[in-house]
């Protein structure tokens, strides 16, 4: 399944992830990773779930701006529902139990030098090299 | 003002994963497959978000001692990398490798009229729960 190289959009949408990062911290003083503020929202909640609830709202909100000026989205999955479904549950359970994800650890904890965000981001990095190898050319 | 403040971050987040192209599954399995239909697209992004928010963040923490809408920053203060840190990562890894979603891909993708979007978020909800009650149990025992 081939998809169309982007590197100017892609450095475009990163640079806007890395200023929306910069924001939450000097507005609100927070790490924007996704697991952290996801789970908040759900029990047991967290006391401070406004600026959550907010935050994801603007994040799934936000793209319409895209679909209203029919930016071109391309979107396409080959894992089927109940592989989906499984899969979901893994990423939910891995990503709480190792307290971060590409976001939380990848992004705002290598931006802090921070030894565990640098370690997990290369175990995850390769764990899911090493999965994709096998579902494409082993499985 | 703080609410309106969080939902305009959560908005440049969100837009900035679509432009970037991480709400896209195939895309993110493309990166990883380097022996396949490689596309690197996903390094651009990566290092364009890590390199502002290394920036950023000095910027901030030179420019001012606490947040404008809260009293101090809340940052992580754990440094060891523990059982718990190693196992969640590689578990993560081999589910993004499955699904192609990671958890900030995905909300951005929930407008998009796919329902893969959905279900990987219910399921990943699911899963987020299941640590909660795995870790609660553990501190107990």
């Amino acid at each position: 399944m081939e998809t169309e190289f982007t590197p100017f959009a892609s450095l475009i949408g990163g640079i806007m992830i890395g200023l929306a990062a910069t924001l939450l911290m000097m507005l609100h003083g927070r790490i924007m990773g996704m697991t952290g503020i996801l789970s908040g929202i759900l029990p047991p909640f967290a006391t401070d779930w406004g600026w959550r609830v907010a935050f994801l709202a603007g994040a799934a909100l936000g793209p319409f701006a895209l679909i209203a000026l029919n930016y071109p989205i391309p979107f396409a999955t080959p894992t089927p529902t109940l592989v989906m479904i499984i899969g979901g549950i893994v990423v939910g359970f891995g990503v709480k139990l190792g307290s971060g994800c590409t976001s939380g650890h990848g992004i705002c904890g290598i931006a802090r030098l921070s030894p565990r965000s640098i370690a997990a981001t290369v175990i995850f990095m390769v764990a899911t090299a090493i999965t994709v190898f096998l579902i494409r050319h082993v499985l | 003002m703080k609410l309106i403040s969080a939902f305009l971050v959560g908005a440049l987040f969100g837009l900035g994963i679509i432009i970037g192209g991480m709400g896209n599954p195939a895309k993110i399995m493309n990166f990883f497959d380097v022996a396949g239909s490689f596309d690197p697209s996903l390094i651009f992004v990566m290092g364009g978000a890590l390199i502002t928010t290394f920036i950023g963040y000095r910027l901030v923490f030179k420019a001012s001692a606490t947040p404008l809408f809260k009293g101090a920053f809340e940052l992580p203060i754990k440094s060891t990398i523990d059982a718990p840190l190693v196992i969640g990562a590689t578990l993560f890894g081999i589910g993004w490798g499955i699904t192609g979603f990671c958890p900030g891909g995905s909300i951005p993708a929930i407008m998009l009229g796919e329902p893969s979007v959905w279900i990987f978020i219910a399921a990943m909800s699911v899963g987020i729960l299941l640590a909660n009650v795995w870790q609660r149990r553990s501190l107990n025992s």
